[in-house]
């Protein structure tokens, strides 16, 4: 059985502290050397993004979140356009709706938000970022290799 | 966090409205409207929080760290900070000029990147209002609305983001986090084969550049007042210029201008900044207010960015461009261009004014070169100035004998329009606000204004992408009448 190809976006910016914690993700499962798992960081989701997501069967968006629930919580995430005042955001949601217009295909996705604390200039994650990133990656590395015994999941279009 | 309300001056005889708050952390947008004792508008503040701490941040860094430590300063343009901190490190490194491939690879990387930013900002932020009409729906007035309405315009949109993404790639060998330069240098060339990758495209982007442009033209023509008149004003302006005054995004001197095209000055090299600007601090504000020292606190202010990139220039030096500019001014009657929905249209010049380069750059063998690295007698102080794809980005070093960074000063492109913008804001709530409700028209409005600018919100967190618009109505004693959240 062909696994679902999977992708990893972490996103936040490593020099503030715990807004580091979804690089931190997506470059820990990067790291197993899954080869049906893309990891990819970056500062922010950019509207050329969809053409990632639209090319996998399952997308995991992981960022940091001042609030909630520690360790983490996770959420689904489906199609939605929304409007900023500036191009310093795009929701994940909108992200999506980018992928299903344009490329007519949406996969499942979820929002892995990891618990941060402080988000200050210092390169570094905060010891309860650090703990809250181990749980964060166990399970999303859990649910991976779960994966394996999947198949492919179904697409918004 | 600040408060902008409890920040405000007093002014017992006005009553304001507050557009919340930009904090350091979510990035928030905050514009405070004050009314006076008639229920006019008497002036609006849009509030940003900059880079309080960065000092702090990089004091203490080696010096040939911080072109790739200022990138996490935004995440939209890593690479204008990561040229800028090099150009200035050049000059700590006692290199005054690096080689022509060093200046020819990080030209090409800085025009990608500014290639791909404006290309955010028009097709993701702006194109929704321009395309589809201010008065569209909220629920269709977005990327999404535009693709359905323009199907061509989300190819243009991801596709031209795509290759100034792949000219950073090839420029660096990385999308994101580039390593290209060194102080004096840069540690790698162009390969062929990434060259002619981009060759393949280049001129596919230079055709969806102009037809972007010819579908924004479209908009003028058939909303030509709003578009003269809608958050404008006329004002001094300031950018980079060549030999000659061409158009130069990467590298020249400073030049100002009057409003009415005079200059104010000219040809003034990055190292003598403090001669001509002055940064002020005011105590309801994070930001800096630099402003032109001969024209004063009061008259000094001015914009940046790409209308004022098209304003400072006398010339383009690529000719798609260059005609796009002569059609451009005929807007000013003979003037200045002033319209500050004119930044989306003098950003789509940019924009193939950046493809044209690169194009240019791809067929100059320079960039196969291997002479990549000059080397010099440390000095103390390193001052570089870049056009980033909002405007004039200044950076100013002091590095010890050590190689340490002992203090460090930026002036990003939205410090610079920090007064144009609450100008344009100021605009925006005269002609739009009614009363003392906060509508989801004077919202999208003031909106309209910002996206224009598309000021950089400190950007470089954004825990759960939080970055709401609050708008707050208050008396003349400062009482809450009103609030509005667009999240």
């Amino acid at each position: 059985m062909t696994p679902p190809r999977i992708l990893v976006l972490g996103y936040g910016n490593p020099g503030r502290q715990d807004d580091g914690l979804g690089p931190a993700a997506a470059g820990a499962i990067g790291r197993m050397g899954w080869r049906h798992v893309t990891a990819v960081d970056d500062y922010q989701l950019n509207i050329e993004d969809a053409l990632d997501v639209a090319s996998h069967d399952l997308v995991w968006f992981v960022d940091a979140t001042k609030t909630g629930e520690a360790p983490f919580s996770v959420q689904d995430v489906f199609p939605s356009p929304t409007s900023e005042f500036t191009s310093h955001l795009l929701r994940p949601a909108a992200l999506l709706a980018i992928a299903r217009l344009y490329c007519h295909r949406a996969p499942p996705a979820l929002l892995l938000a990891i618990r941060g604390y402080e988000f200050e200039f210092v390169e570094a994650l905060t010891a309860g970022g650090e703990k809250n990133l181990r749980a964060a990656v166990a399970m999303l590395t859990a649910s991976i290799a779960r994966s394996h015994d999947r198949p492919a999941l179904q697409v918004h279009s | 966090m600040m408060d902008g309300q409890e920040a405000m001056p007093p002014n017992a005889g006005g009553r304001k409205i507050v557009i919340d708050p930009v904090t350091r952390v979510e990035g928030h947008g905050k514009v405070t409207i004050r009314l006076n004792e008639a229920g006019e508008v008497e002036q609006a503040r849009f509030h940003i929080v900059e880079f309080r701490g960065f000092e702090r941040f990089i004091q203490g860094r080696m010096f040939e760290e911080v072109p790739v430590i200022v990138q996490r300063l935004c995440g939209i343009c890593p690479v204008s900070h990561h040229l800028c901190a090099a150009k200035a490190m050049d000059l700590v490194a006692g290199v005054d000029q690096v080689t022509p491939t060093a200046e020819k690879m990080r030209r090409l990387m800085h025009h990608g990147q500014v290639l791909q930013s404006n290309a955010l900002n028009f097709f993701h932020l702006a194109s929704p209002d321009l395309l589809l009409g201010f008065g569209a729906p909220v629920a269709q007035r977005n990327i999404i609305g535009v693709i359905e309405a323009f199907p061509e315009v989300g190819k243009w949109a991801i596709f031209i983001r795509k290759f100034g993404q792949m000219v950073i790639e090839a420029t660096s060998g990385r999308r994101i986090h580039p390593r290209l330069c060194v102080p004096g240098g840069v540690n790698q060339n162009l390969s062929v084969a990434r060259r002619d990758a981009l060759r393949a495209d280049v001129d596919q982007i230079i055709t969806w550049c102009v037809a972007a442009l010819d579908l924004h033209k479209t908009y003028i023509n058939d909303n030509l007042q709003l578009y003269e008149n809608f958050a404008s004003f006329p004002s001094s302006y300031m950018s980079l210029t060549g030999p000659g005054g061409v158009m130069d995004l990467y590298d020249g001197t400073l030049r100002a201008i009057h409003s009415d095209g005079s200059t104010i000055f000219e040809g003034v090299q990055p190292a003598a900044y403090r001669d001509v600007l002055i940064e002020e601090v005011r105590p309801w504000s994070y930001m800096k207010f630099p402003h032109i020292r001969a024209l004063g606190r009061e008259d000094g202010w001015y914009r940046v960015g790409p209308l004022a990139q098209l304003n400072c220039c006398s010339h383009i030096g690529t000719p798609i461009a260059e005609a796009a500019r002569q059609d451009f001014l005929k807007l000013g009657h003979g003037g200045l261009v002033h319209a500050t929905l004119a930044y989306h249209w003098a950003r789509l010049i940019c924009m193939i004014h950046c493809a044209e380069t690169i194009r240019n750059l791809l067929f100059d063998d320079d960039l196969q070169g291997t002479d990549l690295l000059v080397t010099g007698q440390r000095r103390p102080e390193g001052i570089a100035i870049i056009e980033a794809p909002r405007g004039t980005l200044l950076h100013h070093y002091e590095v010890d004998k050590n190689g340490q960074v002992t203090a460090a000063n930026l002036i990003v492109s939205t410090t610079n329009n920090n007064e144009a913008m609450n100008r344009s804001v100021t605009k925006v709530a005269v002609d739009y606000l009614t009363g003392q409700e906060i509508t989801e028209g004077l919202l999208n409005h003031i909106e309209v204004a910002i996206r224009a600018y598309d000021p950089c919100l400190s950007c470089a967190t954004h825990a759960l992408g939080d970055m709401p618009l609050i708008v707050t109505l208050e008396d003349a004693q400062g009482a809450t009448i009103a609030t509005r959240i667009k999240q």
